[in-house]
């Protein structure tokens, strides 16, 4: 059923219970989102989709459209707090993209530029995360962890269901945990198509590395906004 | 009553130094030393990284040759994942010839940075020329016709380097086993044929024969004073071939003394044998010297100078630098050439030297190969490499070990400015006694100050890579008197 919201004052018809998220790509506007698969259930983590429906900061992954929703994603306000989320989540991991094999690949490094970071307004947390290495096929480096979950909730022993990542802890205490049996179970494509569902480079593929060469990798053929707006659903 | 000058920074090199020259009563020079005081500790914060990321970052402690720290790094990889030199194991040839392509686009545009843009004006202008001249833009008002040539001859290097890195600076190909990509033949055509803005093959060649012009008429007209500045003796150092030739990727460490006889030679996986790392208070950057020699005469000399006494000859589809080095060679009668200046002579005909192999290896079509990557065996893995190369400014070791996750646990990277630290000191002593000692002079003057960097900048020493900051500083140089007193002191 078709309902009638407006879009950064822009009155436009939607499709009721679409997410906002895919509703203003539908419309030409890019919502920046570092959890959000296209597809896929949402999990509404990154919080880095958030906008404001009438006048409330919310998640536009989270939020089905309805009849009469005014939301304003690019304001002056709100595309300031998305930016400030994204530099939190620099903040608080350790991310070294000059030698990080995601770089060019990188979600939060292709949303950093989508969002005009240049640097943080916030200081620095070094975390110290130790490097998970138990696996044979996957490298996991936790110092490049978002918490997104995408890895924790889509990635799934084949046999069993059986979930093969996890966070464990709490606050800044959290980490993310591999299953090295069940990892270790992960066909090549399977552990390939997990580090690209990673949008950090947080997990690994052991068996390969740097080669996409620089100009040919991901978001340098095309950004993740030109992704998003047409509709991609390839992740990482 | 003794005076102590400082010179502090150096200026017109890579990184930041300081000069310090003392003199007693008598105004004879007891003290000259060149003091490294920057600090960046590469080799610790890359331990913990996954082994393979150790040449993308490590390439990062420079700006200017940075292709060589990626190689150094990518031939030490080869050898921790057991497909290396150490085991005995060729490169494919694309993979070799595409890094060393990229290593002589490095070479070129680096030479002819420092050259022209730093060496060039102190010829042009003379020590004693006002700083406000003595640098490029006093050489785009004398001389714009030349400094168009050296921009276009560096685009077209930094084009290169795109072209086989993927970025103009710190670019990634070289992976573990080989390269990610080869040069492909759009690539290649471009840079030979050229385009509007970009010069073509044919140019660089041409261009680069203009060094080598501008030294020898500077020489001609000062050849007593260029000869006789800084003549230090050393041995001298660099990486050769099977025909004792030097080899700018792959070799081993030759070092000959004065007379060119072969006084070591040594596969570079065994340098630890035969290198010890000396330190001093003074300074963060290490005094290398070969053990069997100990420190006073086993300090060696690497870099152009040192790399075009230990060669007899370059490859032979290398007419023109084969030319210039015959010259060289002939003009100290087979003797090795201590001259420190001279060092920019050598330069000039290695940057006419990376032009020729260029235009050999763009003409391969090796290069437009598709065999990349050696893959390991199972259990070849041997958690130690190391890699060497002739680096711009001289003979480049890196040395990593890792453990059986592949963490990096231990990184060792010798640079060629380190193993240049004992000569430049010498060469700082040198023109201290020439042209301070016995001279009752409590007035610096330019020249004094500039005669003094003259010596370190044809070394074209790199202390941001041997020290493993940023910034410029003002140069201060200061007389003190025995007290600690300061009688004059100048800032620019």
């Amino acid at each position: 059923m078709s309902v009638k919201i407006t879009l950064d004052g822009k009155e436009i018809s939607a499709r009721e219970g679409d997410n906002i998220i895919d509703t203003a790509a539908n419309n030409g506007v890019y919502i920046p989102s570092l959890c959000y698969v296209k597809g896929k259930p949402c999990l509404g983590t990154c919080r880095t989709c958030s906008v404001k429906v009438n006048g409330k900061v919310m998640a536009a992954c989270t939020i089905p459209v309805s009849e009469g929703m005014e939301i304003d994603v690019n304001g002056t306000e709100i595309t300031d707090m998305r930016k400030a989320l994204v530099e939190l989540l620099f903040v608080e991991g350790n991310h070294n993209c000059p030698s990080c094999e995601k770089s060019g690949r990188c979600e939060l490094q292709a949303t950093g530029y989508e969002v005009d970071m240049m640097v943080s307004r916030f200081p620095y947390r070094f975390p110290v995360r130790t490097v998970d290495h138990a696996s044979k096929t996957v490298w996991l480096e936790r110092d490049r962890c978002i918490f997104c979950q995408r890895c924790v909730e889509f990635v799934r022993d084949k046999e069993t269901g059986q979930k093969i990542f996890s966070i464990k802890g709490r606050g800044t205490e959290s980490r993310i945990e591999i299953d090295a049996a069940l990892a270790d179970k992960m066909p090549a494509e399977q552990v390939r198509e997990a580090s690209d569902l990673c949008p950090v480079g947080c997990i690994v593929d052991k068996t390969q590395g740097f080669d996409a060469p620089i100009g040919k990798r991901k978001f340098e053929i095309k950004t993740i906004r030109e992704r998003v707006l047409e509709g991609s659903t390839d992740e990482g | 009553m003794s005076r102590k000058l400082i010179i502090d920074p150096v200026s017109k090199i890579e990184g930041h130094g300081k000069v310090v020259v003392q003199m007693d009563d008598n105004n004879q020079v007891t003290d000259a030393k060149l003091h490294v005081v920057e600090f960046r500790g590469f080799e610790r914060f890359i331990q913990g990284h996954p082994y393979w990321e150790a040449p993308m970052l490590l390439q990062r402690i420079c700006g200017i040759c940075f292709v060589s720290h990626h190689l150094c790094g990518a031939k030490a990889l080869d050898d921790m994942i057991g497909v290396g030199y150490s085991t005995g194991t060729p490169m494919l040839p694309t993979p070799e010839k595409v890094r060393r392509l990229g290593h002589y686009m490095q070479q070129l545009q680096s030479h002819v940075t420092a050259y022209f843009y730093c060496i060039v004006p102190d010829m042009l202008f003379g020590m004693d020329a006002a700083p406000e001249q003595r640098n490029v833009v006093g050489l785009v008002e004398a001389d714009p016709e030349l400094v168009k040539r050296v921009v276009a001859l560096r685009k077209w290097g930094q084009e290169g380097i795109k072209a086989v890195l993927g970025k103009r600076m710190h670019g990634i190909n070289s992976v573990p086993g080989g390269v990610n990509q080869n040069l492909s033949q759009e690539a290649r055509d471009r840079l030979v044929k050229g385009e509007e803005g970009l010069i073509s093959l044919d140019d660089v060649i041409e261009y680069a024969q203009d060094g080598l012009k501008i030294f020898k008429d500077f020489h001609k007209e000062n050849r007593a004073e260029v000869d006789a500045f800084a003549e230090v003796p050393a041995l001298n150092m660099c990486l050769v071939n099977d025909k004792g030739n030097v080899d700018y990727y792959h070799g081993n460490m030759r070092i000959v003394d004065k007379d060119k006889n072969i006084v070591q030679e040594l596969d570079y996986h065994d340098y630890l044998d035969h290198f010890s790392e000396a330190t001093e208070e003074w300074s963060y950057m290490k005094f290398p010297f070969l053990k069997a020699f100990g420190r006073e005469k086993g300090s060696v000399r690497v870099g152009p100078l040192a790399r075009v006494n230990v060669t007899k000859a370059y490859e032979d589809n290398c007419p023109l630098a084969n030319a210039a080095l015959e010259e060289f060679h002939d003009y100290t009668k087979g003797k090795a050439n201590d001259m420190t200046l001279h060092t920019n002579w050598a330069r000039a005909i290695e940057i006419l030297h990376s032009a020729e192999q260029i235009k050999v290896l763009l003409n391969d079509p090796d290069l437009q190969k598709e065999d990349l990557i050696i893959t390991p065996a199972d259990n070849a893995w041997t958690g130690e490499g190391v890699g060497v190369v002739e680096a711009p400014r001289g003979t480049l070791l890196h040395h990593y070990r890792a453990n059986e996750e592949g963490n990096i646990t231990f990184a060792n990277l010798v640079v060629a400015t380190t193993q240049n630290n004992t000569v430049m000191n010498r060469t700082v002593r040198s023109v201290a006694d020439a042209y301070l000692g016995g001279k009752v002079q409590a007035e610096i003057t330019e020249g004094l100050m500039n005669a003094i960097e003259v010596g370190i900048r044809a070394y074209d020493p790199c202390l941001s890579c041997a020290t493993h900051a940023m910034g410029q500083m003002p140069l201060i140089v200061t007389v003190l008197d025995a007290n600690g007193n300061k009688i004059d002191e100048k800032i620019r």
